[in-house]
């Protein structure tokens, strides 16, 4: 069965209409049900004792006086938790050369990074676990402290794990046609050096999770707030030696995630071991400070650049040397290697050449841990190529407009390899560039631009073209040994009153998954979407599947719901010809009802058939498949992933006496394929736009020499508020991919993949007159007037 | 030091309306109050530093911070939660344009922030969009990017008939 997508107006049409999320409801008045808010009986509560030390061997630890805190039940050491939970080593076999250390959910003998659990307690209360932390005493033996990830490789650098013998975690050269020569030819040469901030997620609901296990029946059941509940069932299962499916991981409303909730988290994995031990529920929520020391970091990176272009403006050259440090252990189980090797696979990614040198080298540091963050390596690798793009516009005379018109990938010449060996289906780089331009009246602000340097006003215009990657297939982590699902499935099912259930192994954290689903399944089946309800995020009934990540909640769970909801429909119509005596062919299904085809007269409603199926099916014929539910699973099997692309634009004016910049406005044109909501689309790349501002000016996990998180709270570490953010104009072009039906792709990443790139743009456009510019984000106000030379440059 | 805290104090005080009394520790917060101990968990904890504007609920017709405020320091007050907000209807017509514009993900920011912009449209009905987003600047929300909720905010100031003012 086909559909025809494009037409609006065809009956039960809602892919491609914004309705409201039928969840909104509920987070409005303040219904919604987050781990914290479940409170189990004989829950008891879990806090940390947290490194204080970034290296540090732990010596003896003094529990006497925490025993004797009132509501103080147990005290666990990394010992003791090792005997119940297994280490792990998160490494990918297909990453060549990647090594970790084994960590441990509690810290066993030595203290990596400063917030690495070392001791639990376990009370009645938080407060009282907490009032126990405080009365431990933990004897530490600081060690040297790699914090420098320019000198990690260092020969008179300390190991932080000698058995690996060196602080390299990994390293990938990739070269693609003859590059030495290629500069040699070029007429111009630019090179710059980049560097990206340390950021992480800040989401709002901490991480949380409550574990309980049940003795006699052998099972742990485990509420979390996590983006891939079946990950962690499996994860679980393994570690803490359990039959997989005596697991069951619930994740109700999540309260963001961004990547951050993807992960195996030390604490997470010691409350799921508590749990075990004590036979009874364990919750831990992060509070805030535990958060930003101990949730994942991301895009700490140190990136050289190099791009050579001919006479007129084309690339023939780009070269990329990335540096990278992750903390002391490679994430578990995706692996901290990725992000660099994102960057390796993205850097030039939009443009028409093949001439490709760049290298990744992945180092150890005595930091928090990084990993996966909301398009991962993509905000590196845009602002490095579109920063190079636009020093090669100045030195071939171009205006970055027509720079990019110059070298983007044609919209006809796909399918298209890329220098990075990234296959690409079908991507519009020229019609979203365009439009872009269109949206902003490019030509306009340019004028404007122009005459208001005169008057002292410094605005600056940034372009960035970007690509996105999206629909993983187990291309990501599947072939590395992970067992990370690439596929996902949906089961769908009517019931007696015509109401239909769908069950899906995509999560929901806030996108707006559920809403979608909702839309495709109705689509699907015919029906009124108020006559559908989703379910997601519980491992004991939903199709195993991948979770929340890498865009694909739409393009894969989305499509498994509509090929589900198409298999129903037919079901639906076979027994409906049985009962009317029709060809199943001339009927079809209405907004709830069995339509005849040819001239859309109701024949029976849902409700009807359901009332004969389940309660006089005897009045059907024998033999007649009776079955009003159908499962399928969707992977993508043509290309690796579905790679989106987009533009984006900036406009920023700079106050050159203060070295403040202030966000005017903001473009983004993005290509996510069929659009099954325009409103959540839009939704998520504004606050994808925002994480990426955030990004570009004000976040930054800043460290002192000895390892110290010096913006470890909300105070310090700054990100976006309302008043700072501009109004963002978004558009679209839609060129769906053809590996499914439904032809959807991911939307989530777009905005942060190009922000930071357009931003950077934008205030080094500002910048111009003074012949200087900023490539080191967060692009503060100090770094600005270091830059114009009015205060004195810092050590990064 | 726990015994210097573990003191427990009577409070009477209302709570959407309803008459409460309770004995509470003298340091619990008036969050975790509302959270733990009446099961109200609308309000959130989201950093307990007065930082985020997550626990954001109203005290004798004043909004502020339930992580700031002590259990305590309630007594004899009247206190309304988003859940209570939500009975009453006092805010409908915020919570649908909310919907309607989907100023709200994951929804965690939402009950502190309908606070905080049900505050502002008490005392200033027709606030330009500068306004809006300088009066919400005191809450986080990470996933939104905030322009639905200044639209939204917008939109019921225009549907409760106030003529905006022009932008300053
Ligand atoms: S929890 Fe009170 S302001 Fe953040
Ligand atoms: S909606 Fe998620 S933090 Fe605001």
């Amino acid at each position: 069965m086909t559909l025809n997508l494009s037409d609006l107006d065809r009956p039960n049409s809602y892919i491609g209409r914004t309705v409201p999320r039928p969840n909104a409801a509920r987070l409005v008045e303040g219904r919604g049900q987050y781990v914290d808010d479940i409170v189990l009986p004989r829950m008891v509560h879990v806090a940390f004792y947290r490194s204080p030390y970034a290296h540090a061997r732990i010596g003896a630890i003094e529990t006497e006086a925490a025993a004797k805190v009132p509501g103080v039940l147990r005290i666990f050491t990394g010992a003791d938790v090792a005997a119940i939970c297994t280490p792990w080593v998160a490494v990918l076999a297909h990453l060549k050369g990647l090594k970790s250390a084994p960590q441990h959910a509690i810290a066993v003998e030595r203290a990596t990074w400063v917030g690495e659990p070392v001791v639990a307690v376990v009370a009645q209360t938080r407060a009282a676990a907490e009032d126990g932390v405080a009365a431990l005493s933990v004897r530490f033996e600081p060690l040297p402290v790699v914090a420098d990830m320019e000198t990690a490789l260092a020969p008179e650098t300390p190991l932080i794990h000698p058995e690996l013998g060196d602080n390299l975690v990994f390293h990938r050269l990739h070269e693609k046609g003859e590059v030495d020569a290629a500069f040699a030819s070029a007429a111009h040469v630019v090179e710059a050096t980049f560097h990206t901030g340390r950021h992480t997620g800040v989401c709002m609901e901490p991480r949380s999770i409550l574990a309980s296990y049940s003795r006699p029946e052998n099972q742990l059941t485990v509420h979390h707030s996590t983006q891939a509940p079946h990950m962690m069932q499996t994860i679980f299962a393994k570690h803490l030696d359990l039959p997989e499916g005596n697991v069951r991981v619930i994740c109700g409303d999540v309260g963001g995630s961004y990547g951050i909730k993807v992960h195996v988290y030390p604490d997470e994995m010691a409350v799921a071991a508590i749990a075990k031990a004590m036979a009874r529920p364990v919750k831990f929520v992060a509070d805030r400070l535990e958060s930003f020391a101990s949730d994942i970091h991301a895009r700490d990176h140190r990136i050289k650049g190099r791009m050579g272009v001919d006479g007129e403006g084309r690339i023939v050259a780009l070269e990329i040397d990335d540096l990278t440090g992750i903390g002391p252990y490679s994430v578990y189980p995706r692996t901290s290697a990725i992000e660099g090797n994102q960057v390796v696979n993205l850097c030039g990614g939009p443009y028409d050449f093949q001439t490709y040198r760049a290298q990744t080298t992945v180092v150890l540091q005595n930091k928090t841990p990084t990993c996966q963050y909301r398009a991962v390596g993509h905000p590196i690798a845009t602002a490095v190529t579109e920063g190079l793009v636009d020093l090669a516009a100045e030195a071939a005379g171009l205006d970055p407009a027509e720079i990019r018109r110059r070298n983007l990938v044609a919209d006809d010449a796909y399918p298209y390899t890329s220098a990075a060996n990234m296959r690409f289906e079908g991507l519009s780089h020229h019609a979203s560039l365009e439009k872009l331009l269109k949206l902003m009246d490019y030509d306009a602000l340019r004028a404007e631009q122009a005459t208001l340097r005169k008057q002292g006003i410094h605005r600056g215009i940034g372009l960035a073209s970007f690509i996105e990657l999206t629909n993983p297939s187990p291309f990501m982590y599947g072939i590395g040994g992970a067992r990370i699902s690439a596929q996902d499935g949906c089961t769908v099912r009517m019931d007696p009153d015509g109401s239909v259930v769908a069950l899906s192994g995509v999560t929901e954290q806030g996108q707006g998954t559920d809403t979608i689903l909702a839309q495709v399944v109705a689509e699907g089946v015919g029906v009124p979407i108020d006559r559908v309800r989703v379910i997601t995020g519980d491992t004991q009934v939903t199709p195993y599947g991948g979770g929340t990540w890498a865009s694909r909640g739409a393009g894969i769970g989305g499509e498994a719901a509509l090929q589900a909801g198409l298999a129903l429909r037919e079901s639906i119509l076979t027994i409906a010809a049985a009962m009317l005596q029709a060809e199943a062919g001339s009927l079809d299904v209405v907004a709830g009802e069995i339509v005849d085809k040819a001239t859309g007269q109701a024949r029976m409603p849902l409700a009807e058939l359901g009332r004969i199926v389940y309660f006089r099916g005897d009045t059907l014929p024998k033999g007649l498949p009776r079955e009003l539910v159908a499962t399928r699973h969707f992977i993508t099997s043509d290309y690796p992933f579905a790679f989106t692309n987009g533009a984006q634009a900036s406009l920023v004016e700079v106050d050159v006496e203060t070295g403040f910049v202030r966000l005017l406005k903001h473009w983004c044109v993005e290509d996510c394929g069929r659009i099954i909501n325009p409103q959540l689309v839009d939704e998520q790349i504004r606050g994808g736009i925002v994480q990426g501002i955030g990004g570009a000016l004000y976040e930054h996990c800043l460290y002192s020499e000895d390892g110290q998180l010096m913006t470890a709270n909300m105070a310090d570490y700054l990100v976006p508020m309302a008043a700072e953010m501009p109004d963002m104009v978004i558009g679209h072009v839609e060129t769906p991919t053809r590996e499914s039906l439904l032809g959807a792709k991911g939307a989530g990443e777009a905005g942060t993949a190009g922000a930071p790139a357009a931003i950077m743009n934008a205030i080094n456009d500002a910048l111009k007159p003074f012949s200087t510019r900023v490539a080191a984000m967060p692009f503060t106000p100090e770094r600005i007037l270091a830059a114009l030379g009015t205060v004195p440059a810092r050590r990064l | 030091m726990t015994t210097a805290f573990s003191e427990s104090v009577g409070i009477a005080l209302r709570v959407n309306g309803e008459p409460v009394s309770a004995r509470v520790e003298a340091r619990r917060h008036l969050i975790d109050f509302l959270r733990l101990d009446l099961g109200l968990t609308g309000a959130h904890a989201g950093c307990e530093h007065g930082v985020c504007g997550a626990c954001t609920v109203q005290v004798d017709g004043l909004i502020v911070r339930g992580c700031l405020m002590l259990a305590v320091q309630a007594d004899g007050c009247d206190v309304w939660t988003i859940e209570g907000q939500s009975d009453t209807g006092a805010i409908r017509d915020l919570q649908d344009a909310f919907i309607a514009r989907n100023a709200l993900q994951c929804g965690f920011c939402t009950p502190g922030m309908l606070a905080a912009c049900a505050d502002l449209l008490a005392h200033d009905p027709a606030p330009s969009r500068a306004v809006i987003r300088e009066h919400i600047s005191g809450n986080y929300c990470r996933c939104t990017g905030y322009e639905a909720i200044v639209d939204a905010v917008e939109q019921v100031a225009a549907r409760r008939g106030a003529s905006p003012r022009a932008a300053e």
